[in-house]
Order: C-alpha cells, then structure tokens, then sequence
C-alpha cells in the first residue's frame, strides 16, 4: 500500500534528531510537526520570522500577527523567539537550522531540486526555498512518486527550472525512501506491499538497489 | 528629539509621484501598511515599481494597486495568492523580478546599510543567476546581488513614538525593519502612537533615525489569509 500524506509525514519524522532547529515547507512537510518521536526536542522555524512555533491556536484565539510561511495561523511555544526576516535568513544561510523539509515538482540523481515554477503555466515564486537548499547541510524532500499525470518525479536530470544544485539528501515519496549517493539514488526502503519492481516502473532515474530492501516501519 | 509626526495619510504621502520606486512591508497580509496601501490605491499614480515580499490578494493590500494597473514591476520572492497579480504577469502587462526570499531580505538591508553588494549562496545554478557574478568562498560558489534602496518605504509597526522608534508584534515584523531602512522617505504607521520617552529604549526593534514620517493608522483589518485553527478536547 503506498503511503498517505500523513504517513509521508510520520516517516520523515523519524530522521528528527534530538535538541535541532527544523524549517517545515509548506504541504506535507507541514504535517511532520504532528509526528515527533518522543524524547526528541525540536525548535521549529518558520522563515517569516519565528523560532519555537507550536501547534495552530484554538478556535477564537487565532492572531493575524502570528502566521508560519505558508500564512497559517499559528502559536508559538515557550522559549519561542520572533525577529525580522534579515535576521530569519542569517540563521538558514547561516546553517544554524540544521534540517529543511520541503515539498518538490522533481529532483534530479545529483540532488538538484524543481520546486517553484512550471514556465508559462505556473509562476508563483521561490519564496525562501532557494535560501534554504543553498545552505541546510541536511535536506529531505517529501513527496508523491509521480506526478498527476503519472509521471516520475524522480530524474536522471530535472526539466523544470531548478530551485537548488546537487543539495538534496534524501526522499521520501508515497512508495518509497531514497538517498541522494555520489552515484545516484539509493533504494533503501519500500512502502509496505510495494515491490521493488513496481517503484523501479515508476522511477525514470536509475536506482541502486543493494541486497534486500526492507519495508518502511511506521 | 526630532518629531516625525504626521497628522494623517495625506501628508505622509506627500511627494509621491508616478514612476516611482516602493518598498512596502509585510508577509502576506501580515504586517502590512494598509492605510498607505489603501490611500496610495486612490491617487492617480502609475508606472510604480513596488518592492515587496507578497504581492497582497486580489482586493486587499497590494492587490488593490495591481487592479488599478499602477503597477509596472513588482519585486518579490512569492506572488502565489494574487490571481489577478498571475494574470497580468502571464499575458506579460506586469514585470516581474522574482528574488529569493533571503537576498530579497538582505538586499533591502544592505541598502539601508550603506552595503552596494554581497555575495549569496542562495540561486547559484538556477535562473535567479543568470548574468550574476560568480565567486567561490570556502569551495562553494556563490552569486552577486546588489542592494536595493527606495524613493518610499511604506512600512507598519505596533507601537511607536513620537520620535519615531518602533516596537513590532509576533511574526508582522518581518520585512518591515529592513524596509524601514532603506527608503529615502520612510512613512511607519503604527497601531498605536505615543510620546517620546513612552516606549522603553531597551525594547525598541527599529530607531527613529530610519523613519521620517509616523503616524497612527486609521484603521486595521488585519486580514487573515489562512485561519487555521484546531479543536479543543
């Protein structure tokens, strides 16, 4: 069964590392914030300007003054901090935010990554995504395996204009977990009932597949 | 003390002209100069280049300059909840200079800083690069982006003073301080003026010294984009 959203979500999760500061894209990775392994403490950013953001506010209390990047409502926690956007982007330029989830449209086997625009159909910008892969020294990418058409998003090389070079570190997608080598994707894990076959199908770049590749555990 | 104190929008835009360059403050709808928005979307002005984070939506913030078409170029990092802003970049009546949401910061910093140019890691090898110089530091390459300064910077704060020293809230600080520097003429409207000696100097997020114009703003929508909220137990 290939994954939902939230099951996205729930696995990138388990990358988390004790006591970092995380950037969230918008869309999936969003949902990561509700899937934090217990014992592991994590300082969310949000580029427009805040550190230590929490859960969205209850009905009644939500404050136009306090949004994420994606114009969300928002709370922030204790030892939450707040700072102008100069200052938000020293710290991801800066890689004092050591991991960045974001969504992409494609991303290549050296790690380049599509994610703002499709010419002529779709121009909505970069946003800070550029800041972000230019400088995370971690990168993980959430992800359907395919586009709406069925198409792989997963590429020997990208077709669409790239947001960042060879940056990426690892995916994952509904089908699958890969990591971005010096030789290209790793197969290292497989959506539960998904064979290696089936996401080889549906990937246009070459994989690496190395003895037995486990399931993903959720 | 030097008293920056406007008695209304009016004469906070006194000088504005057609073919003129803005900065406005804001991300999204947070944090914007609405009663400057509002009031510059009622003069005959034309051929703006508008320097902003978001481009507002289609009938509030920026959005309202955008319908009328005073807006010849918008410099920004995210443009997506305008369809009447994608519209007219498509068919090619808007200009349109898209700049990472970083360099955008730092280039509206540096302008106010008295900085001409930096190098950046942020669009090495993608468009935003193009015609840029390139320079390797420590092994990796980076690109060059020059500071951007503005005839008006139009930005909004919480609380401020007579002599114009801001205090901002939550997360509609964001582009405001950097814009606040660098405008020739910097008009900060605020939730809530007080005399000089009122806010505590320990506390102040922007000096007076980058403002040359406050004054209190009318009124405040505060329109939220996305309400997002989730259910007691």
């Amino acid at each position: 069964m290939a994954l939902d959203k939230n099951q996205i979500a729930q696995r990138i999760a388990q990358e988390l590392q004790h006591n970092t500061y995380v950037n969230l894209g918008i869309g999936i990775p969003t949902l990561v914030a509700n899937y934090i392994p217990q014992g592991i403490d994590i300082e969310f950013q949000s580029e427009n300007g805040v550190l230590g953001m929490g859960p969205f506010p209850f009905n009644g209390e939500e404050d136009p003054d306090l949004i994420n990047a994606g114009k969300q409502t928002i709370t922030t926690l204790p030892g939450a901090v707040l700072f102008d956007s100069a200052t938000s982007f020293a710290m991801i330029r800066g890689k004092h935010v050591q991991l960045t989830v974001l969504g992409a449209m494609e991303v290549s086997e050296n790690g380049d990554i599509a994610n703002w625009k499709i010419p002529g159909k779709m121009v909505k910008g970069m946003g800070g995504a550029m800041d972000l892969v230019a400088s995370a020294d971690n990168i993980i990418v959430a992800m359907m395996h395919t586009n709406r058409q069925g198409e792989s998003k997963i590429l020997k090389r990208c077709t669409l204009p790239i947001t960042g070079v060879n940056c990426v570190k690892k995916i994952v997608t509904n089908l699958a977990v890969l990591e971005v080598t010096q030789n290209g994707f790793k197969l290292l894990e497989r959506a539960s009932g998904v064979s290696v076959e089936e996401i080889k199908t549906v990937t246009e770049a070459d994989l690496i597949i190395e003895g037995e590749i486990p399931e993903m555990k959720l | 003390m030097i008293n920056k104190v406007v008695n209304n929008i009016e004469e906070a835009l006194q000088g504005v002209e057609s073919n003129m360059t803005f900065m406005v403050g804001g991300f999204g709808l947070s944090g914007i100069p609405e009663n400057a928005i509002e009031a510059l979307s009622k003069k005959d002005i034309f051929g703006l280049i508008c320097i902003s984070n978001n481009a507002g939506v289609d009938d509030f913030g920026l959005g309202l300059l955008l319908k009328r078409k005073q807006i010849k170029k918008m410099i920004s990092s995210y443009v997506g909840e305008n369809a009447e802003f994608e519209r007219q970049m498509l068919s090619g009546e808007l200009d349109v200079d898209l700049i990472p949401q970083g360099s955008l910061a730092e280039r509206c910093r540096a302008g106010g800083a008295g900085i001409p140019a930096f190098f950046t890691p942020a669009g090495f090898g993608t468009e935003v690069a193009e015609g840029k110089e390139v320079r390797e530091y420590n092994g990796k390459p980076h690109i060059l982006e020059t500071a951007l300064t503005a005839d008006f910077a139009f930005v909004k704060a919480w609380k401020g003073d007579t002599a114009g020293n801001l205090i901002f809230k939550g997360t509609a600080r964001n582009f405001n301080p950097l814009m606040a520097m660098a405008g020739k003429i910097t008009v900060a409207e605020v939730e809530e003026l007080v005399e000089a000696g009122e806010l505590d100097p320990n506390q102040i997020h922007t000096p007076g010294i980058f403002i040359q114009r406050i004054l209190q703003g009318e009124k405040y929508e505060k329109r939220i984009e996305q309400r997002t909220v989730r259910i007691k137990e």
